[in-house]
């Protein structure tokens, strides 16, 4: 049942002028089109849809993997840590009945083997050259002083901007660092707040930094106002 | 329906008959889909700054051809000529976003990188021109060929674009280090006009390897 057939069945016997080959064309009903595409994308959701719950496990476990591997990195190998949501402008350790987790802003609270704090680790997320950046940031809540930081996200410029992440040499420098931090463009010397940008990347550089006194800024009242509180 | 006719009716711009392997080894080779017929130019710039996404991009690329080219072809009779661009490039973006996902569940690292550029293949005109010109007027074993055949001829021009991207842009390939550590990369290679520069280069070696033959042929 082809119902557009592009070639007519053969013509009769002897009737002489038989249609050329594609020049009659029967229109289509309306409805047989509607149905054909109805069809197409009933069939298209439902494989959507089956594939996205099979492969949303995996998705996630390497989403919550890439977040475990960033918070241990910058907080200098804590035992554990206590997850904590921001609601309605506190840090609290269960958000409100409610309340969907997975759409707040988390701070996670690293302890060692004793219990005691070490550090908090942030993300936060401005624009850089390009893109917006996202960064993993350790933090002492007591000093502001720095014990790591991690590019989550960049798209900066390929081989320029996105030394950011992989140049050891600037990476390395910012454990230890005391905020707010200050960019320079020579040798940093032994200043403890001065971080040396990179040549050719240094609107990348700058956002980093900013990034990171802003992020510390924001976050360190709301950690000591939830260690007040929690103690 | 009236008597079946003996051969198989032929469907207007219909390509001719030819082997399964004529059919694989054309989008390779003479009608390959990069050097020869341009076509797919935005990610074939895009992501080839790195071996791993080149050729991350184009097995995804092949694997929507051959899925969107066989069931297009499967249903060429049962889609009415006024809905087939609508229907293709629903099937196309299906395959697509498949694609997408299972790449997300298992290479997270390139599924990153090649970011907005995989629900983008969706555009790339190569995978509608496949369906529209071969696979709806085929069988479905020559239209998976086809897309066979192309996806694999896209994924070597990926390749080799972003093998020469990355070893003269980084001085690495797949991400180890073969230039040594006196070699200063050339940045501009990863950066977009490298790509240019690139593809220029394959471009002049695809010619003149074909203008020789072409002459040798004559002669």
């Amino acid at each position: 049942m082809s119902g557009h057939a592009h070639h007519g069945p053969p013509a009769a016997p002897g009737s002489g002028s038989a249609p050329p080959e594609g020049v009659e064309r029967k229109s289509v009903a309306s409805w047989k089109l509607l149905l054909t595409l109805a069809v197409a994308g009933g069939a298209s959701g439902l494989l959507v849809v089956l594939v996205y719950l099979i492969t949303r496990p995996a998705i996630e476990r390497f989403a919550g993997q890439r977040e475990e591997s960033a918070v241990r990195e910058v907080l200098k190998a804590p035992v554990r840590w206590d997850t904590l949501y921001l609601v309605s402008g506190a840090l609290v350790t269960a958000p409100p009945a409610g309340v969907e987790r997975s759409g707040l802003e988390r701070a996670y609270l690293g302890r060692d083997g004793d219990g005691k704090q070490i550090g908090v680790a942030v993300t936060a997320k401005e624009p850089g050259f390009q893109e917006e950046l996202e960064l993993m940031i350790g933090f002492d809540p007591a000093t502001g002083a720095l014990s790591g930081m991690k590019v989550l996200d960049q798209k900066e410029t390929p081989g320029l901007g996105d030394k950011i992440e992989r140049d050891s040499g600037f990476t390395g420098q910012f454990p230890g660092r005391a905020t707010p931090l200050v960019g320079v463009k020579g040798a940093p010397g032994s200043a403890p707040d001065k971080v040396q940008t990179i040549t050719g990347a240094t609107i990348s550089s700058r956002a980093v930094i900013r990034i990171i006194n802003h992020a510390v800024a924001r976050w360190r009242p709301l950690v000591e106002a939830y260690a007040r509180g929690a103690r | 329906m009236s008597a079946a006719p003996a051969v198989a009716p032929v469907v207007p711009g219909a390509p001719p008959p030819a082997t399964t392997f004529q059919d694989i080894w054309r989008g390779i080779s003479r009608e390959n889909p990069v050097v020869i017929q341009m076509l797919g130019m935005c990610p074939t710039m895009a992501v080839t700054n790195l071996v791993a996404n080149g050729i991350a991009m184009g097995l995804a690329t092949t694997f929507v051809l051959v899925g969107s080219g066989l069931i297009v072809s499967l249903f060429r009779r049962r889609i009415a000529n006024e809905v087939r661009i609508t229907s293709y490039i629903l099937i196309i973006a299906t395959f697509v976003t498949l694609a997408d996902m299972m790449l997300a569940a298992t290479f997270p690292v390139i599924s990153k990188a090649l970011g907005p550029f995989m629900p983008l293949i969706v555009a790339n005109c190569l995978l509608l021109g496949r369906a529209e010109a071969f696979a709806a007027k085929v069988g479905p074993v020559r239209a998976v060929a086809d897309g066979l055949g192309m996806g694999l001829g896209f994924t070597l021009s990926l390749t080799t674009l972003s093998a020469l991207r990355e070893l003269l842009g980084r001085g690495t390939l797949l991400g180890f280090g073969v230039m040594g550590p006196r070699f200063e990369p050339w940045v501009f290679m990863v950066l977009p006009p490298g790509g240019f520069f690139a593809l220029g280069l394959l471009l002049l070696a695809v010619a003149w390897v074909s203008g020789r033959r072409a002459r040798a042929a004559a002669a």
